[in-house]
């Protein structure tokens, strides 16, 4: 009866279980540091164990509608509301597993990393609960049906985020870090707000399959989606308004930085849900296709040229960061270029979407492997900087062997999953433009050269003495990245099953939008 | 072996294994030509310290290279592109707004002025 229970409100479980977690935290964390630790842990892994049953249902028995503040799923669309769906619904499909799965994974392993590396510090309960919310923020995005609903679970992300980009002093650099990341966050939540209001003014509807059912693409539309496009991208992190990242990125503690990763993920997913789902053919594909192709270029190239010269690590890998989303946008903005034309996205239209699906996934693995390793040799060596450190190799071997498999994915060296997702990249967008995969090739190499600079630069080199006393970290936060770096070795070993599992349902999911629809509305 | 498939792209595939089984391979030449190594090794005894034609060792941390030397001749190369991207990166917060507002009203002119929309 239980399991009958759980299976029939696994999406409302989803936020439920991380957001009773968050708001217990602080309670708990009065009996003792131990008993927190452990419940944050079990919230955490709970949390993954629903979003495994959830993708494991919605792969099986298609998508799942979820409605709030009714007995069932069937009162989404009440008899005499005329075909009009009302109450907030969950919308969880192929998709919106694939990003709640990838998520909830990297939120276990970021506060399986965090119990340890946060030990010293003050004010954890807030810092636990705080992450718990960021991942409602995250789940919700993902998840929800309805746009308003979307706008309020983005700013529980921003407003979470903000405050853990800000959690620790360190001179105030933190602060104002986190302060920019607020407000920039708060301006594109404004800018969402205003799309929202007119989608609402003009269709008097909130729900996405409604709007997109609908859409008219007339002047309101267009600025609705230009509000939304940009918005959401420089949610992401995408050139040229990336700024907010490396200050953000380098200044919050790392697991959050891991975890600040997904939630800019979860904004990407933004804008493909909003042009494919909301708008999809609609729209003029082409033009807004090039867009974000311009933008995932420019995302690609000016990240990866700003890392090189960086002297703190992980100021480095935020700018990698943003190069990596080009590769997102690029695969994906391929995809939308064709949209219309089915010959073309039969020959290789799907696969750049593949593609560029499948690199969200593997960059949330190894770039969230990359800032937990970041945060071991802070936490050891007590400094971010290049110039300074080295010959951190002879003691923290398993960092070493981490930082490793994270730097040779990310720069997309076989076997690690980065290359496979980038294979897919490289090959598909070379039929659409030659030019732009060879852009993403020399990225790639740009890639491999800067984190070569960081590994000689922390695991190289004699022994230093001033990091005589340095050690491997703890377990908890090996077992962290160990977890994500398990994940980066299975996804490139077998990739061919992660794209038929995982990613190809959620680019179909993507693309056809009458499915969407019609699971929500029936058979519209 | 069916639980590893080999990634098709429509244009180019990828079989883990051949690559597993190429590093694993290397790993051996690897092996082979290190036991052909001089077997009377002792670790922390003088034939550890480094030959330096006679010369005293110097400081550990003076031999280690250090982040900030490396790719020096890459960013120089394009001290051109560096010196007008860098700026850029100001951290100033209105800068940055300035930055997200100009590209929503560029996008909102292609977009809105777009022909073929």
């Amino acid at each position: 009866m239980i399991t009958g229970w759980i299976m029939e409100n696994l999406p409302a479980l989803l936020l439920a279980v991380p957001m009773l977690g968050a708001f217990l935290t602080p309670l708990i964390g009065k009996l003792s540091d131990k008993a927190r630790n452990a419940w944050v842990l079990l919230v955490s892994f709970a949390t993954l164990c629903i979003a495994t049953l959830l993708m494991n249902e919605v792969l099986s028995s298609g998508t799942v509608v979820y409605t709030f503040g009714a007995g069932s799923p069937a009162a989404t669309v009440p008899a005499d509301s005329g075909g009009f769906p009302f109450r907030i619904i969950f919308t969880v499909d192929a998709m919106s597993v694939f990003m709640a799965i990838s998520a909830s994974i990297v939120g276990f392993a970021v506060t399986l990393f965090s119990i340890v590396s946060q030990s010293k510090m003050s004010g954890k309960d807030s810092f636990y609960a705080l992450l718990l919310l960021m991942e409602v923020g995250i789940l919700g995005m993902v998840c929800t049906g309805d746009m308003f609903n979307f706008f309020v679970f983005l700013e529980i992300n921003s407003l979470a985020g903000a405050a853990l980009v800000a959690s620790r002093v360190d001179k105030g650099y933190a602060v104002e870090a986190g302060l920019k990341y607020a407000v920039l966050s708060t301006l594109g939540g404004l800018l969402v707000l205003f799309a929202i209001g007119l989608f609402y003014g003009q269709y008097d509807a909130l729900n996405m399959a409604v709007i997109a059912e609908n859409m008219q693409f007339g002047v309101l539309d267009k600025i609705a989606l230009v509000l939304l496009l940009v918005a959401l991208a420089m949610k992401s992190g995408a050139v040229p308004m990336h700024f907010w990242t490396p200050d953000a990125y380098s200044m919050a503690p790392s697991s959050v930085t891991a975890f600040l990763v997904v939630a800019s993920q979860a904004s990407l997913y933004g804008v493909f849900r909003v042009v494919f789902t909301l708008y999809n053919v609609t729209l003029d594909y082409a033009t807004i296709g090039w867009i974000i192709i311009i933008i995932g270029v420019l995302s690609m190239f000016i990240g990866v040229s700003m890392a090189i010269p960086q002297k703190d690590v992980k100021r480095l890998m935020a700018y990698h960061a943003v190069s990596q989303t080009g590769y997102m946008l690029l695969g994906v903005g391929v995809g939308l270029a064709v949209l219309g034309n089915a010959a073309m996205m039969e020959s290789f239209g799907m696969t750049a979407m593949e593609g560029g699906l499948f690199h969200i996934i593997n960059h949330a693995m190894y770039k969230g492997l990359l800032f937990l390793t970041a945060g071991a040799i802070f936490y050891q060596a007590g400094t971010r900087n290049l110039n300074k450190l080295g010959g951190l190799g002879h003691e923290m071997k398993w960092t070493m062997v981490f930082f490793m498999i994270g730097a040779l994915a990310i720069a997309g060296i076989p076997p690690f999953n980065g290359f496979a997702s980038k294979l897919m990249i490289y090959e598909s967008v070379f039929m659409f433009s030659p030019i732009l995969s060879v852009i993403a090739m020399i990225v790639s190499i740009l890639t491999l050269a800067s984190f070569v600079k960081v590994f000689h630069s922390i695991f190289m080199g004699p022994k230093l003495p001033e990091y005589e006393g340095v050690r491997e970290v703890p377990r908890f936060m090996l077992a962290g990245m160990g977890i994500l770096a398990v994940l980066v070795i299975l996804f490139g070993v077998f990739p061919e099953q992660v794209v038929n599992y995982l990613i190809e349902p959620a680019a179909n999911a993507l693309v056809d939008q009458g499915s969407y629809i019609a699971a929500v509305l029936g058979g519209a | 072996m069916a639980a590893i498939e080999t990634l098709y792209t429509g244009f180019g595939s990828w079989n883990p294994l051949i690559w597993l089984a190429a590093f694993i391979i290397a790993i051996i030449i690897a092996w082979l030509i290190w036991s052909r190594g001089e077997s009377d090794y002792k670790k922390g005894t003088e034939q550890t310290k480094p030959f330096i034609s006679g010369n005293a060792e110097p400081e550990k941390s003076e031999v280690h290279v250090r982040g900030g030397n490396m790719y020096w001749g890459f960013t120089k190369a394009l001290e051109g592109y560096y010196d007008k991207i860098v700026p850029l990166h100001s951290g100033i917060l209105t800068d940055y707004i300035l930055w997200f507002l100009g590209v929503v009203a560029l996008v909102m002119v292609i977009v809105l002025g777009g022909g073929g929309l």
